[in-house]
């Protein structure tokens, strides 16, 4: 029996002292697996992004808008009564219902905006001073509401980013005076630009108190409710405590509708559904191809090797001992080439880490464990098959082969 | 393997094979009857397609007939497994081919030493094998060259030393002067020679009439038959073969 370093070294052999074989056979298993992890390194990242989008609402916030919004059918309201208004009263009573952390009452309006002469419409939103916890919005400069609620005073305003780029330019912003229709106010703070989300792009937001929000807009009805609540756990009973409380406030009528972010979430669903789908699908076409490369240049290796197969044989190797040097000889291809293909993949997606960083380029587990899996299977599998039938050829046809040669 | 065991002598009884080529079925052995003890040297002439190199197969286990026996070193291999013929293959018998049938990748050396490796003979054991064999077989300076760049006597002679480093107590030659030159060729039988002289059984099968009479024994195969088995007592002839 052939001693293990024996086989060992004349599997290396084979390996380093046929070079061009050996190169061919590792591009084509680097490639396969260099191909699935890429891919779905790419791939994943971009999902990864899309959820870190929706995350940034954060888990615990539910959102209350006016308005019963029911997909099931049935017939519409005959009462010929509008839905009824979420008034400030019925949000700010939503904070006697234990497990309400935060409210944030949301007036969203467009108005004309103008500082000595110069005009322009903004988008202007009211809210309370819980709302800059709520999303977590950061301040470059001032603060948040300085005045508390009902009181007389308050003429405060909040500028996002580009708004105050565009209206003060260079000069300063803070404590200068704004006319917002026929409402004066102070600018007491600038937002970091934080982006968009939850669709108002709050850069380009003028923020005020919600009541003189309110006033300006000549509304009762707020936009929306931002109900921050304690435990992410209790979201589904929060909904019910909510609509408790509101259809408790509205005679009765349950008029309101709650987004849960996993009702968010689930209306986004589809969209990740297609894009994991096509991202398995991807990584399945690579695999696939990795695969048959494999085979090919295994295949192509063993048809060469027939009559050194019938040699060995021929100077005693018994047939299992030839089947078991092509086995190592494969396997130890295909790791190391698998093993390339990872480093290779790795190290592009390091480089677009580094150029995207908004983006985390990384493949999952599952796709790198089944790329070097499914090529080291395919490595073995297509040398095993020749291999064994190398092997169970009479010595004397294999070596026949090579007499051409 | 104790020495006795060690012995080359052959007793073949009613020993067929057939090949089927296309719808045609080819008797390529057709009852063959021998007997041999150890020290012999054979030749086996015969025109192309008698069977010679069919019956060199079968006699160095790398054909299995379909009838009859074939006893080696005391045990019919017929009914062996492929795994056993192996063994046998490896401490019984060395080959020589007329196209070599070395592994291109490695040197003269580690060709020499193959049979050793898939023995499991300690590296160092091979060390002490190999050395008198290379010194003898003059490839000291090329040892550690690859085929390619060893002339055709060099690589025959690289051959007959893997065929001889396992101390194998039968040497089959097929056609091994077949690829080399005269003056190559006549290094080569003189090499084969000396180890039959030293007790090696060498069997030689030769289209090649000179060579063929250089044999003690000689057999003549035609159709798949031995039609003559003749013993020569005269010395083989000191003209050079080929």
């Amino acid at each position: 029996m052939i001693r293990l370093q024996d086989h060992l070294t004349f599997t290396l052999r084979s390996l380093t002292r046929t070079r061009f074989r050996t190169t061919m056979q590792l591009v084509a298993m680097a490639i396969g697996v260099l191909a699935v992890v890429l891919l779905t390194g790419i791939g994943e990242g971009g999902r990864r992004f899309v959820m870190a989008e929706f995350a940034s609402l954060g888990n615990d916030v539910l959102v209350m808008l006016p308005g019963r919004k029911e997909t099931t059918g049935g017939l519409p309201p005959l009462t010929g009564e509008g839905t009824r208004d979420i008034t400030l009263e019925d949000a700010q009573s939503l904070m006697r219902i234990s497990g309400v952390e935060r409210i944030a009452p949301i007036v969203v309006g467009i108005s004309r905006l103008s500082i000595s002469g110069l005009s322009r419409d903004s988008l202007v939103l009211g809210t309370t001073e819980d709302f800059f916890s709520i999303r977590d919005l950061a301040f470059s400069q001032g603060q948040a509401f300085t005045t508390r609620e009902g009181s007389r005073s308050r003429s405060e305003c909040i500028l996002g980013a580009t708004l105050r780029d565009e209206l003060f330019g260079p000069k300063r912003a803070l404590g200068q005076w704004i006319n917002v229709a026929d409402y004066r106010c102070r600018v007491t703070g600038v937002l970091t630009d934080s982006g968009t989300g939850f669709g108002f792009d709050m850069s380009n937001a003028l923020i005020l108190p919600v009541d003189n929000a309110m006033q300006i807009f000549n509304t009762e009805g707020l936009f929306r409710v931002m109900i921050q609540i304690e435990n992410i756990d209790a979201v589904p009973a929060m909904t019910t405590a909510v609509e408790q409380q509101m259809k408790l406030r509205h005679d009765g009528q349950l008029d309101i509708t709650i987004v849960t972010p996993d009702s968010l979430l689930s209306a986004f669903n589809n969209v990740l559904l297609i894009m994991t789908f096509s991202v398995a699908g991807i990584a399945a076409i690579s695999l696939l191809v990795a695969g048959v490369l494999i085979m090919n240049m295994t295949l192509i290796g063993v048809a060469q090797r027939r009559a050194e197969i019938g040699l060995l044989k021929a100077l005693g190797a018994s047939s299992k001992e030839v089947r078991l040097l092509f086995i190592t000889e494969a396997t130890l291809l295909a790791t190391s080439g698998a093993v390339l293909g990872m480093l290779i993949a790795e190290f592009i997606l390091w480089g677009l880490r580094f150029k995207f960083p908004e983006v985390p380029f990384a493949t999952p587990l599952w796709a790198s464990v089944s790329a070097i899996g499914v090529s080291a299977i395919a490595g073995i599998l297509f040398s095993w098959i020749p291999a064994q039938k190398a092997a169970k050829l009479p010595p004397v046809l294999a070596l026949q082969a090579q007499a051409g040669k | 393997m104790t020495e006795a065991m060690k012995t080359g002598a052959i007793k073949v009884r009613g020993v067929h094979r057939r090949f089927q080529l296309g719808d045609q079925t080819v008797h390529a052995l057709n009852d063959i009857n021998l007997d041999i003890t150890q020290g012999e040297y054979i030749s086996v002439m015969g025109p192309s397609g008698s069977g010679k190199s069919t019956l060199l197969n079968m006699l160095g286990l790398l054909d299995v007939p379909d009838e009859g026996e074939y006893w080696l070193a005391g045990e019919d291999t017929v009914p062996m497994s492929e795994e056993a013929r192996a063994g046998y293959r490896r401490d019984h018998i060395g080959f020589v081919f007329q196209s070599y049938h070395l592994v291109p990748r490695l040197s003269a050396r580690e060709n020499m030493e193959l049979p050793m490796v898939l023995a499991g003979i300690p590296p160092a054991e091979r060390r002490k094998r190999l050395a008198p064999v290379i010194q003898r077989l003059g490839l000291t300076e090329r040892a550690d060259h690859k085929p390619e760049q060893l002339s055709g006597g060099q690589r025959q002679r690289v051959a007959i030393g893997r065929a001889i480093i396992m101390q194998a107590p039968l040497l089959l030659a097929d056609e091994p002067t077949g690829n080399l030159d005269t003056h190559s060729g006549a290094d080569v039988v003189e090499l084969l020679e000396e180890l039959n002289a030293q007790g090696i059984t060498l069997i030689v099968v030769t289209h090649d009439m000179a060579l063929g009479q250089r044999a003690k024994r000689r057999l003549r195969m035609v159709d798949g038959a031995i039609v003559s088995d003749d013993t020569f007592a005269i010395p083989p002839t000191e003209e050079p073969a080929v």
